[in-house]
């Protein structure tokens, strides 16, 4: 008897799996796929969440600032359905398309990791559904691959590498030699490979020293630490990120490996008010963009983002809350220029008989393929300053960044020394890979 | 007792070959993956048998996933049964090779000596940026037997229809296998090698053999993931995969080649269904599912359907 | 020979952190033959526990110094109530099962308790950075190392004296020892092995608990820190012989110069010097360094 309700109970499971999970209205639906366990949970996916439920919350309501300023997407309602982006490849490419044949999701945003970015494209590409990568640092997504259906409105990691570079080499043109210390992964391996590259280039004089790569979350650099500190060079790159990097600078900062090293870090800011007390001062640091803990950027936009964030969940908009912001904020815009194109065509009188037909046409929502058109090539405004999208067809975005370097007052971490660089001067022109593109001195050929 | 099982098998890849052009597309997916996951866990069943449990055969998964993914890249050709081909090759001759060393281990060593493997190939694959490092890469299936299939619109239905083929096939030999003299062996190891090796076989030549197959079934299904997936990651060599085919050996149970079908089947389900529905605390979920599972059918999912027999044991 | 002097420090460090996080996986496994991956967990709750309790105890203003005499009450109160619960409430249940199905049986533990932290604890990150500057720091080789470092090396050796000396020299230990020989007989002994299983799991729980506290002021304190540490873990124990301490305390050794040594010389190769040793070890020794003869089964 027992093992007859086991039964029964299995069946049920099943079919509760396989039976249609939403019902059907008319909202639009977005799939937002982000960490929600793990290590990249606390600084990357929770806060990416957080931002979409407040962003979508006050869109829907009509609250923010103009040019956004519109109910939902032209006036429809926007839905969200979660998912974890924990578990490899695999299981993210299968959830992937349950979440888009099953749940019918209109769009889908998401993605931190480029292994996922890499996994998940191509699948987007062959279901035909509207995906909008949030952020992967890795520029091979566009660089090897003509996506129609992928956007990504952020830019790639070779921005914060080449302006690290610059914004170090205008104070210290004399640097001698570097170390680094990255996690053994691939964002880690290429962003420490572009450094290299940027400095050849840039510093040919500089010599590389120690070139540490330790285990994505280890936990202890102890030995990286010792190896670091007897080389004593100029500067140390860093592309550790989240837990990693507060547990390399809690153990590095009290055996006095910045006394003499300057430290670079490119995937810094979302923890910087984290990191108070271990943090050097004069430490390098991007924000990726120009988020809220560095610049001075005071625009309608940015207010409306830090106070939705903040209301939302206490804290201080970060990197991954801009990111969701971009992707949002882009689609939103991309759908209503594709609806009001859409209106703009239909020419009701032209044709008497066919008018409430044509209206009816006119008035119904964009296609996908409208959509993909109005985005292709889109600049708009975010709360992050302009983005473009520029790259891989009009597929990947470009924006300024800043850099500055840390000050840490009163417990808390500021940022001076403030310099923007513009989107142009970091980022690769169309048709060239990022890599080649700094191998050739910036230029298109040599 | 007339052998139902093969029968049984037979109708249900049938079955399961109609329905795919009934059910939905998210449904094939879904089971297409299952069955991936299935062919793996075939051979971790064959191994159970023989009384071993790997950490490691994510090795076997990974390198088959790998060998099919780089078939274009190494040979130029992107056929879709050369791919099987090379993933059968590769992972033979490896199992080949580490069996002579593998075979004198047991219980949680034999664990965790192929866990030491397969972390070392994840630690290989990292480090190769010519291969993607971590992030990997993309795997695209053009032909199957130079038929050009990938733009006909069948595509999914083509990779579902060969692994369906190939798990049943799969299954079918190791069902006349375990029926086999030299299959029968296995479980005998299990029990008592010393008496086995009294008896004149070897039990280190029985283990050797069983590795090897099992690897092969391994590699076949990483082979079969990389071209449903479409990409490929050496996390697919990393120990929390391995673990992951050792929750459903053990969910499923070993005494039916169909149990591990039905156990991956339960398994994508049952976590495909924990990510919707609680995408904050799926692992609470997966996990109380488990220990249910363990705790109120000791020999697995498998047991509800031979109920009858046990009775008659007892 | 500077670089040598710097190989050996860190590597003592590292082994000793190793030794910490392992020695109660070994002492679960010798006992009970249970590989524990909830270990992982108790490790990331005593962190947890340490840095909030901790946090919350100096933010009342009580001299920092008192902060080791709460890391240490975290410690065992994580494995007072933690351990008995799950010895109690599941595992008991289990001990006739295979061992394959315990380790199972500890990974489900593991998922749910993943969850469970990140409902108590929520995913923000948690600091206890005081006790790690505290001790003041010492210099060698033109390097400067916090004296916390040494407290590591104190603690490592104190556990495994203590441990040494209650197996050794107590009653309890004499008891526990021999169940780990051969529990049947133990128990026709006349000894409560269900008694003995509930201490050692007990105690195995504070251990795990103790190497997450001491921990948690050198890192960041926030989800997923218990599954990178279980591996390290794992490795120390099958390299040192399952179940055997002075196996552990050399394999502990053993992994940490080797990875001090990779790091120093050939960073590359640190992603895998702890597999490499490992499958070097079981191929030379195919039951770790130190394992107890089997009587083979006839």
């Amino acid at each position: 008897m027992k093992s007859f309700k086991i039964k029964i109970a299995l069946v049920t499971i099943i079919l509760c799996c396989f039976s249609k999970a939403f019902a059907d209205d008319d909202a639009i639906k977005i799939g937002f796929i982000s960490y929600l366990s793990g290590p990249a949970s606390s600084d990357y996916g929770l806060p990416a969440k957080h931002a979409a439920e407040a962003i979508i919350k006050s869109i829907n309501a009509g609250n923010a600032p103009t040019p956004y300023s519109m109910k939902g997407f032209s006036g429809t309602q926007i839905e969200l359905i979660f998912l974890d982006e924990a578990g490899g490849s695999t299981k993210q490419v299968t959830e992937f398309t349950q979440l888009v044949m099953r749940h019918k999701v209109d769009f889908v945003i998401g993605y931190l990791s480029s292994t996922n970015c890499l996994a998940v494209a191509p699948v987007a590409e062959k279901l035909k559904i509207l995906t909008i990568l949030l952020d992967c640092g890795t520029a091979r997504i566009f660089e090897e691959n003509d996506f129609k259906y992928v956007f990504r409105t952020r830019s790639h990691s070779t921005m914060d590498v080449i302006a690290a570079a610059k914004y170090f080499l205008t104070d210290h043109p004399e640097i001698k030699n570097f170390s680094g210390i990255n996690p053994n992964y691939a964002y880690g391996r290429e962003s420490w490979r572009d450094w290299n590259a940027v400095m050849s280039i840039l510093a040919p004089q500089a010599e590389k020293q120690s070139s540490q790569m330790p285990k994505l979350h280890a936990g202890l650099y102890g030995s990286e630490i010792s190896s670091l500190a007897r080389k004593k060079s100029d500067v140390i790159y860093s592309s550790l990120w989240g837990g990693d990097l507060k547990a390399f600078l809690m153990q590095a900062s009290p055996r006095e490996l910045f006394k003499e090293t300057k430290l670079i870090l490119v995937a810094g800011e979302p923890n910087l008010q984290n990191l108070a007390g271990f943090i050097p001062d004069g430490t390098i640091v991007t924000s990726r963009g120009m988020t809220s803990g560095m610049m001075e950027n005071d625009s309608k936009l940015n207010r409306w983002l830090i106070e939705i964030f903040q209301e939302k969940s206490g804290g201080l908009a970060t990197y991954p809350v801009y990111s969701t912001a971009n992707a949002i904020l882009g689609l939103k815009k991309a759908y209503e220029k594709a609806r009001l194109t859409k209106l703009q065509k239909a020419v009701p009188m032209a044709d008497v008989a066919g008018v409430q037909d044509g209206m009816k046409q006119a008035y119904l929502p964009p296609n996908t393929k409208q959509i993909i058109a109005a985005f292709e090539g889109l600049d708009f405004e975010t709360p992050n300053g302009r983005v473009e999208m520029a790259l891989g067809k009009g597929h990947q975005a470009i924006h300024g960044t800043s850099y500055g370097t840390t000050r840490t007052k009163d417990g808390k971490v500021y940022t001076e020394n403030v310099k923007f660089f513009p989107a142009k001067e970091v980022q690769p022109p169309k048709n060239i890979k990022s890599l080649d593109w700094i191998l050739n001195g910036f230029q298109l050929t040599k | 007792m007339p052998d139902k099982t093969l029968t049984f098998t037979s109708i249900a890849a049938l079955t399961l070959v109609i329905s795919g052009g009934v059910l939905p597309q998210w449904a094939i997916f879904l089971v297409t993956v299952s069955l991936c996951y299935g062919t793996v866990v075939l051979g971790m069943i064959l191994l159970a048998r023989t009384g071993l449990v790997s950490f490691g055969h994510g090795l076997y998964y990974c390198l088959g996933a790998y060998s099919a993914g780089t078939s274009k890249l190494f040979w130029g050709i992107s056929d879709l049964i050369f791919m099987l081909l090379t993933a059968i090759i590769l992972t033979a001759t490896i199992s080949f090779a580490l069996g002579f060393l593998l075979r004198k281990y047991r219980s949680i060593f034999f664990a965790m000596l192929s866990l030491a493997f397969s972390m070392i190939l994840y630690g290989l694959l990292s480090k190769s940026s010519y291969l993607g490092s971590t992030d990997g890469f993309n795997v695209t299936t053009q032909t199957i037997f130079g038929y050009d299939f990938l733009d006909s619109g069948y595509a999914r239905y083509i990779i579902f229809l060969i692994t369906t083929f190939t798990a049943w096939l799969c299954c079918f030999l190791m069902h006349l296998y375990l029926k086999s003299n030299k299959g029968r062996l296995a479980d005998a190891v299990k029990d008592n090698e010393l008496r086995v090796e009294y008896l004149g076989a070897s039990a280190a030549k029985i283990i050797h053999t069983n590795y090897v197959i099992s690897a092969v079934l391994a590699g076949l299904g990483g082979a079969l993931m990389a071209i449903s997936i479409g990409h490929i990651d050496p996390e697919m060599s990393y120990w929390t995969t391995s673990g992951e085919f050792v929750f459903i050996t053990i969910m499923a149970g070993t005494s039916s080649v169909l149990a591990p079908f039905f156990g991956s089947m339960l398994f994508t389900t049952v976590r495909s269904f924990a990510y919707e529905y609680s995408p904050d605390t799926w692992q609470l979920l997966l996990g109380t599912t488990m220990l249910i599972i363990i705790i109120f059918l000791p020999d697995g999912l498998w047991s509800l359907f031979t109920r009858k027999k046990k009775h008659r044991s007892v | 020979m500077n670089s040598i002097v710097a190989i050996i420090i860190d590597g003592l460090v590292y082994s000793s952190w190793l030794f910490i996080v392992a020695v109660g996986l070994t002492l679960i496994y010798g006992v009970m033959k249970i590989l524990n991956i909830a270990h992982g967990s108790f490790y990331a709750i005593g962190a947890y526990t340490a840095a909030s309790l901790t946090g919350s105890w100096l933010a009342l203003g009580y001299d920092q110094s008192t902060a080791f005499l709460i890391m240490l009450f975290s410690a065992v109160l994580v494995g007072f109530t933690l351990g008995p619960i799950i010895e109690r409430g599941i595992l008991k249940y289990m001990y006739q099962r295979d061992e394959i199905v315990l380790v199972l049986v500890t990974y489900a533990l593991f998922l749910m308790l993943e969850d469970i932290i990140k409902l108590i604890w929520g995913v923000n990150p948690y600091f206890l950075y005081q006790p790690y500057g505290l001790l003041g720091s010492f210099e060698i080789v033109e390097l400067t190392y916090p004296n916390y470092n040494l407290l590591l090396i104190g603690c490592a050796i104190t556990i495994g004296c203590f441990l040494t000396w209650f197996l050794q020299k107590t009653r309890h230990g004499k008891i526990l020892l021999a169940v780990i020989h051969d529990r049947e007989i133990a128990s026709t002994q006349g000894i409560n092995v269900d008694r003995v299983y509930f201490l050692t799991f007990t105690l195995g729980t504070v251990l795990a608990a103790l190497g997450g506290v001491l921990t948690a002021p050198m890192i960041s304190v926030q989800p997923g820190i218990g599954a990178e540490t279980i591996v390290m873990a794992f490795a120390v124990v099958v390299v040192g012989g399952l179940g055997s301490l002075p196996g552990a305390a050399l394999a502990a050794i053993l992994i940490g110069l080797v990875r001090s040594g990779a790091v120093h010389l050939f960073p590359d190769l640190d992603l895998f010097s702890i597999y490499l040793v490992m499958a070097t070890v079981l191929i030379f020794k195919p039951k770790g360094l130190f394992s107890a003869q089997e009587e083979r089964q006839i």
